[in-house]
């Protein structure tokens, strides 16, 4: 496997304030790969020195070895979380305009126009100035603006927020097209469900450091602990204290558990059984979301 | 193509199609038509083919005949007709509009001629002065014959004394010379002056409308934020040269044709006749000269601004800079040779103007005016250094404080450790 975008002991400190701490990661090639974290814990300036808007206080960012520059511009699509478009100017020529920045010529950008507005279904508004547009669309004809010149590597900084839920399957869809030709994507969110369906591999900063870092079902797996979800007509609230049990919230139908390991499960339900009639009795792994409140809610501690 | 080029021909064609270029470039080539055509205006809307028509109660009978004669020397355009009624009634006619005014004459005691002029209103100068010269005249004639003095005795008496004015200096301007370059280079500093705060200002609209609009982050992540900050630089030094040259070519077509009507009057006076090429080419040099300086400071102060409409607040100082210069300038036209205008010459931020001024008015050694310029592209570099440095961390600047602070956060930004 090449090891496509590599950051090796990363730092970025804006005077007294580090942004960054020495950060390390390998992307692969051709995959889609996760960037969690909270506000403000060094995301888009890790981005941005991927881009090479920043240098790096200490360490490197290599792309296929190389160092990334403005001469290796063309490779890259970036999609900035706060969107940015000329509000005066036609999709057309501001889509152009960018494309040729990166590098195309003006005939194939048109045509690769052409394409994703109608993939997105949106053919019509290739004459409409930016500023009469939805934020939706506006949010499409951003993401054109970052994929028009078939970028190898492609970095999205919170591409779903805002959206409503059928523009976020076309996007994840035309996203998932992407890695499939062979893109290699970064992603950033603060929806665990997106990147959790679409990442193999992702990492949570905090406060500028890694906290956790690998691939989803290794870091699941690391994680060790399971999810219970028991509904029952009568109260479960003694289960809280019961061996094993981390963590208990009650719900409407029942309580959802967080437990150790599966054993645990076993001596839960034969105690349960005893009292009474279970409707639901389900044994889960824990979700990203979990992990990431555990997590960086940990590190607060 | 590379990316400068695009971001060039983009920053260039899209602002000439806008609105407000077009709008501006409409209305100032309405204004140099205007000026040049204004004797043309003028009569169009004189009814009486431009002669004002005033009538003479002559009490005398004898004054309105020399009267009449002396008047058609000094103005053609002012007709007297005598009139023979009563002064009621006069004025009922100047009432209704059927004079301009009338006038009175009368002898006083000595002889002489005494006069009352009236008008509906005696805002126009123009008639009663005249009148008034007219009468001056024709009371000298009269008390000349009371005297018996011959014509060549009074002539004698009203001979100018011969003054003649020399410069020292070689090559220094004469008199005249001097009052045409002064009308010159008084319309070329406006011309630069305007042309230095419109277009200055243009490029900080235009980097902070990126950056507000946020494409800005799209724009730095392909192309290097100094490739950008001069492709814009230089398309609007383009821009600025196209609108120069559509005035220039109208004002220098219009006057060509108007050469006839324009002769004489405000046009001589200000030089316009023979125009020195030499201060054509200084005057073009400083203005490029004048706008790269503020336009890299404008770029740079457009920079680190988050919104539009902190941009003003922003380049303020950089505009008073500009407007100061053009003071001294102002300054200047009356004393091009006071050591205090050498000084400010050679201050960069001055000397697109004052520099300008010198090299029009006076007739410097030329070293001189090469050291200005020599000054003024040194410190352009440094500036553009400096301010690509401050560009480049500004852009990625969003926050609301907008002071000069900022300056130093943005090149700590650009900071490799």
């Amino acid at each position: 496997m090449r090891m496509a975008l590599m950051l090796e002991h990363v730092s970025k400190r804006f005077g007294q304030f580090t942004a960054v701490q020495d950060l390390s990661l390998t992307i692969p090639e051709k995959e889609m790969f996760g960037f969690l974290g909270a506000n403000g814990a060094g995301k888009t300036t890790t981005f941005r020195m991927i881009l090479g808007l920043l240098d790096p206080s200490e360490g490197r960012i290599t792309w296929d070895g190389k160092t990334i520059n403005y001469g290796t511009g063309n490779l890259i699509g970036y999609l900035p979380e706060e969107r940015g478009l000329y509000p005066k100017l036609r999709v057309k020529e501001q889509l152009v305009y960018l494309a040729r920045l990166r590098g195309m010529r003006k005939d194939v950008a048109l045509l690769e126009l052409k394409y994703w507005l109608n993939r997105f279904k949106i053919p019509e508004y290739e004459n409409k100035k930016v500023e009469e547009l939805s934020k939706g669309n506006q949010q499409k004809i951003q993401f054109i603006a970052a994929v028009i010149h078939k970028p190898k590597l492609l970095i999205l900084d919170e591409p779903f927020s805002g959206l409503d839920p059928i523009n976020v399957e076309l996007l994840k869809e035309a996203v998932i097209f992407l890695k499939e030709n062979g893109t290699t994507i970064v992603f950033s969110s603060h929806r665990m469900e997106h990147v959790e369906e679409m990442c193999e591999h992702l990492c949570i900063l905090h406060k500028g450091k890694t906290i956790v870092h690998g691939s989803l079902k290794e870091i699941k797996r690391a994680f060790g602990k399971k999810n219970l979800i028991i509904h029952t007509d009568f109260s479960l609230e003694w289960l809280k204290n019961f061996p094993g049990v981390l963590k208990g919230k009650t719900t409407t139908e029942g309580i959802h558990l967080q437990i150790e390991g599966e054993e645990d499960a076993e001596h839960i339900l034969s105690e349960v059984v005893k009292k009474g009639f279970i409707r639901k009795f389900a044994l889960e792994e824990p979700s990203l979301n979990d992990i990431f409140i555990e997590k960086v809610g940990d590190s607060f501690e | 193509m590379n990316s400068f080029w695009i971001i060039f021909w983009h920053t260039y064609l899209t602002k000439l199609k806008t609105k407000s270029f077009i709008t501006t470039t409409i209305i100032t080539i309405l204004i140099v038509l205007g000026l040049t055509n204004f004797n043309k205006i003028i009569q169009t809307f004189d009814k009486n083919g431009g002669k004002d028509t005033v009538v003479v109660l002559d009490e005398t009978n004898s004054l309105f005949k020399p009267f009449k004669k002396q008047l058609e020397r000094i103005n053609k355009d002012i007709k007297l007709v005598p009139y023979n009624g009563d002064i009621n009634s006069a004025e009922k006619a100047v009432e209704k509009g059927n004079y301009k005014g009338l006038i009175q004459l009368r002898l006083n005691e000595q002889k002489m001629p005494v006069a009352t002029y009236k008008a509906m209103s005696i805002a126009d100068s123009s008639i009663y002065t005249d009148l008034q010269t007219g009468l001056q005249q024709l009371k000298t004639m009269l008390t000349a014959s009371q005297m018996n003095l011959t014509p060549m005795q009074l002539q004698k008496l009203y001979e100018p004394v011969s003054f003649n004015k020399v410069a020292l200096e070689k090559n220094a301007k004469t008199e005249e010379q001097l009052n045409q370059a002064r009308g010159l280079v008084y319309v070329l500093l406006f011309v630069i002056y305007f042309a230095v705060i419109m277009y200055a200002n243009m490029i900080a609209m235009e980097v902070a409308t990126e950056k507000s609009s946020r494409v800005m982050e799209i724009l730095i992540s392909s192309v290097s934020p100094i490739t950008q900050m001069f492709a814009k630089i230089l398309g609007i030094g383009l821009l600025s040269l196209t609108q120069l040259a559509i005035f220039l070519s109208v004002s220098y077509a219009s006057i060509k044709q108007n050469m006839s009507t324009l002769k004489g009057g405000f046009f001589e006076a200000f030089g316009f006749e023979h125009i020195p090429v030499e201060t054509i080419v200084f005057a073009v040099i400083f203005f490029i000269l004048g706008y790269f300086l503020y336009a890299t400071l404008a770029a740079f102060l457009g920079s680190l601004v988050s919104r539009i409409e902190d941009v003003q607040q922003m380049i303020t100082p950089m505009t008073m800079l500009v407007v100061a210069g053009f003071m001294i300038a102002m300054f200047g036209l009356g004393k091009p040779d006071s050591s205090f205008i050498t000084i400010t010459s050679y201050i960069p931020f001055f000397t697109p103007m004052i520099m300008f001024l010198r090299v029009g008015m006076l007739s410097i050694p030329f070293w001189e005016s090469f050291i200005g310029i020599a000054i003024l592209l040194a410190t352009i570099i440094v500036l553009a250094i400096f301010g690509a440095r401050v560009y480049r961390g500004g852009v990625l600047m969003y926050g609301k404080s907008n002071s000069y602070k900022d300056i130093k956060k943005a090149l700590q930004l650009t900071k490799e450790k």
